[in-house]
């Protein structure tokens, strides 16, 4: 690698040639998010009362578990794209940057895959009641 | 991490002359101007010059050559054109980038204060430098780039609608006031090109003349290089020119996004 010259390090290891799709899942989810969040809260408001039986029944219904599942996908995949250009602005030691980025993955897939079954879980025992 | 702080050998620790106006001064004004002289090895300082402005051209950068010429010779900066068409005396005044030349002293409120441009390294006083910078400038390739031979004899022919598409990128003087008030180019200007770099690239992707465009999109492509900018607008806010780095830089980002879906 020429750093032995401005220009040479400014070329660097040349561009990674990717960026846009991550770019592009960015505002993606944000409009996910957006819609499914809004109709996360207008639905909850509008239920009878907010107690535990009424709200996993609601969530019991497809209509909603479903919509719920994915308002899970979108927020996680949504922090884990922003975060990650966070860490990226900030955090400039390889080690580091790829210690959080890891941890930040695992957050993000635990997270969801822990909030999904919840809702599986409701979804598929409290349809009864 | 980042570098929040400045280092050791940067922060202004004292304040340093006084220069006194002369004695029946009608208009006086002071200026409290950041030097740094790399020979002494002392920390930076702010020098407190008082200038009577009714001896004095309107424009900030009066006051710096009348500063220069009697007080003090030692002061250094960066000037030419004095009109705001060579970018020379791009500085930070008031606590915004701006060019020296078309500041009008009588806009700013209180002391006069004057740094060098932002997260660059100093020569000295208020001159940065920018071997960095145009480095960066020289990747992009900044000249018009063909598959097809030059006509011979001939001008390569735009129409007044294509010659259009240029305006609001060509008048770009490469002054650095957008790149160096980024925050995003103060973090990660090793790999992030910063705001007038990418107006500058999008000058040529915009010229109906270029037929590089996928290969300049092709180096551009990068998560560094492009896509630091998080649309934080500081760009567009101190442009001396009135340019918009960041409406260029959107359209770099909708040109990829177009070739990918």
């Amino acid at each position: 690698m020429g750093t032995g010259t401005g220009i040479g390090r400014v070329r660097g290891l040349g561009s990674a040639r990717h960026g846009v799709s991550h770019w592009l899942l960015q505002r993606l989810t944000a409009c996910g998010n957006l819609l499914l969040v809004i109709w996360f809260l207008v639905s909850l408001l509008r239920l009878p009362a907010l107690d535990y039986a009424t709200v996993t029944a609601w969530i019991a219904s497809p209509l909603v578990a479903v919509p719920l599942i994915l308002l899970t996908i979108s927020v996680f995949w949504h922090l884990r794209i922003g975060l990650q250009v966070f860490i990226e602005d900030y955090v400039h030691e390889d080690g580091g940057k790829i210690a959080l980025l890891v941890l930040l993955t695992f957050y993000a897939i635990g997270g969801a895959a822990l909030a999904i079954f919840a809702i599986v879980r409701i979804a598929l025992s409290g349809a009864a009641a | 991490m980042a570098e929040f702080s400045l280092p050791k050998n940067s922060v202004i620790t004292k304040d340093g002359k006084v220069h006194k106006a002369e004695a029946g001064a009608k208009d006086v004004r002071t200026f409290r101007i950041y030097r740094y002289d790399p020979d002494t090895g002392e920390n930076p300082r702010y020098d407190t010059f008082e200038v009577d402005l009714a001896e004095c051209g309107p424009m900030v950068l009066d006051a710096l050559i009348k500063i220069k010429s009697e007080q003090d010779a030692s002061l250094t900066f960066r000037r030419s054109c004095r009109e705001g068409i060579c970018g020379s005396c791009s500085m930070n005044i008031d606590g915004t980038n701006t060019l020296a030349c078309t500041q009008a002293i009588e806009d700013i409120k209180g002391d006069v204060r004057i740094t060098p441009l932002p997260h660059m390294d100093v020569i000295k006083d208020l001159v940065p430098d920018f071997t960095h910078f145009y480095a960066q400038y020289a990747s992009i390739r900044p000249w018009l780039q063909t598959v097809t031979p030059a006509p011979s004899g001939k001008e390569r022919l735009q129409s007044p609608d294509d010659r259009a598409k240029l305006d609001g990128l060509y008048e770009c003087i490469l002054c650095a006031c957008c790149s160096t008030s980024c925050p995003s180019y103060w973090w990660n200007s090793d790999k992030f090109l910063g705001p007038a770099i990418l107006l500058q690239a999008y000058r040529w992707l915009a010229d109906s003349r270029d037929e590089m465009t996928g290969e300049r999109l092709d180096e551009l492509e990068d998560p560094f290089r492009l896509y630091r900018c998080h649309t934080i607008m500081n760009c567009s806010n101190v442009c001396p020119k009135g340019l918009s780095p960041a409406r260029a830089i959107a359209e770099v980002k909708k040109m990829v996004a177009e070739r990918a879906i």
